[in-house]
């Protein structure tokens, strides 16, 4: 029956360690202890959700038309979907970094007197264009 | 135990797999968006895990339950998750039960054991820690969820 064999091609119920899951549940200092069935919950559901994840993005982004997942697929999942609004944070948008700094130059002549201080997505990343992911 | 950074992210291996599965098949995934899911996925942890806690705590209880996990999915908006989820753990469940019950019948083949130590087998968290080794690879659910040193060599769960 299908039941048992729910995490795809193999053969096995969770393919996710469970130990790992572990880890990041305990790095809530407010947990105390987890028992045995949440674990194996928390790692299926985290299964679970990366499937959603994925194909959510993929159907509802850009890179289809290209048959591929990309970087933005995703920002733009956690940007536009409520369901993954959680993910907004760490998933935020990437810009040109010319256009970047032709922000920052308007807010210049707007008056803005400050400059902006080191902007807080330190991601190297920014001088690539948004469609520029690296092929995997 | 000292967290390293890395100690925090799952698997790449078995990351990448599961959403090669989930796609079409000849789908490119790029490395940024693998590596994105892989922290959406951690987050993801965290999340659940906080408000499965809240749940927890409602109930008076200091150690996390399925409920609570199942109850954290509702709050989180991923009802869709509920009834997939319930049909492993009953899977998983009785995978439990029938490798307890195979351990008991060796135990009563061979001289007594601690008998309290089959009891504190589902609570006892600590014995995982030590199960695995590699960061980077896959661990099937059988090897994580059976304590360590209880699994008689050449014994196979029905996984």
């Amino acid at each position: 029956m299908a039941a048992a064999r729910l995490s795809g091609g193999d053969n096995r119920l969770v393919s996710l360690p469970l130990s790992r899951i572990r880890v990041i549940m305990k790095s809530s200092p407010e947990v105390s202890s987890i028992n045995q069935d949440a674990l194996f919950l928390t790692a299926k559901a985290t299964e679970l959700f990366v499937q959603y994840l994925a194909t959510y993005s993929y159907k509802h982004g850009r890179g289809k038309e290209k048959r591929s997942l990309t970087y933005s697929d995703l920002s733009h999942t956690a940007e536009e979907s409520e369901t993954f609004q959680f993910l907004a944070d760490i998933l935020p948008k990437k810009i040109l970094a010319s256009k970047y700094l032709k922000m920052l130059e308007r807010e210049k002549r707007d008056g803005k007197v400050e400059d902006d201080e080191e902007d807080e997505d330190d991601d190297d990343k920014e001088e690539e264009s948004e469609e520029e992911d690296d092929e995997s | 135990m000292a967290e390293r950074p890395e100690d925090l992210n799952l698997p790449n291996a078995v990351i990448t797999r599961i959403i090669k599965e989930a796609l079409p098949e000849g789908v490119n995934i790029s490395k940024e968006a693998r590596s994105a899911i892989s922290r959406a996925a951690s987050v993801f942890v965290l999340y659940a895990t906080s408000c499965a806690n809240n749940f927890a705590v409602k109930g008076k209880r200091k150690t996390l339950n399925a409920g609570d996990v199942l109850s954290a999915m509702e709050e989180m908006e991923f009802q869709r998750f509920i009834a997939p989820l319930k049909e492993s753990l009953e899977v998983y469940r009785r995978e439990q039960k029938g490798k307890k019950e195979a351990r008991k019948d060796k135990k009563a083949d061979s001289e007594e054991q601690d008998k309290s130590r089959e009891e504190e087998n589902d609570e006892d968290d600590e014995r995982m820690e030590e199960e695995e080794q590699n960061d980077d690879e896959e661990f099937p659910a059988k090897f994580c969820a059976a304590p360590m040193g209880s699994i008689p060599p050449g014994f196979h769960s029905q996984v």
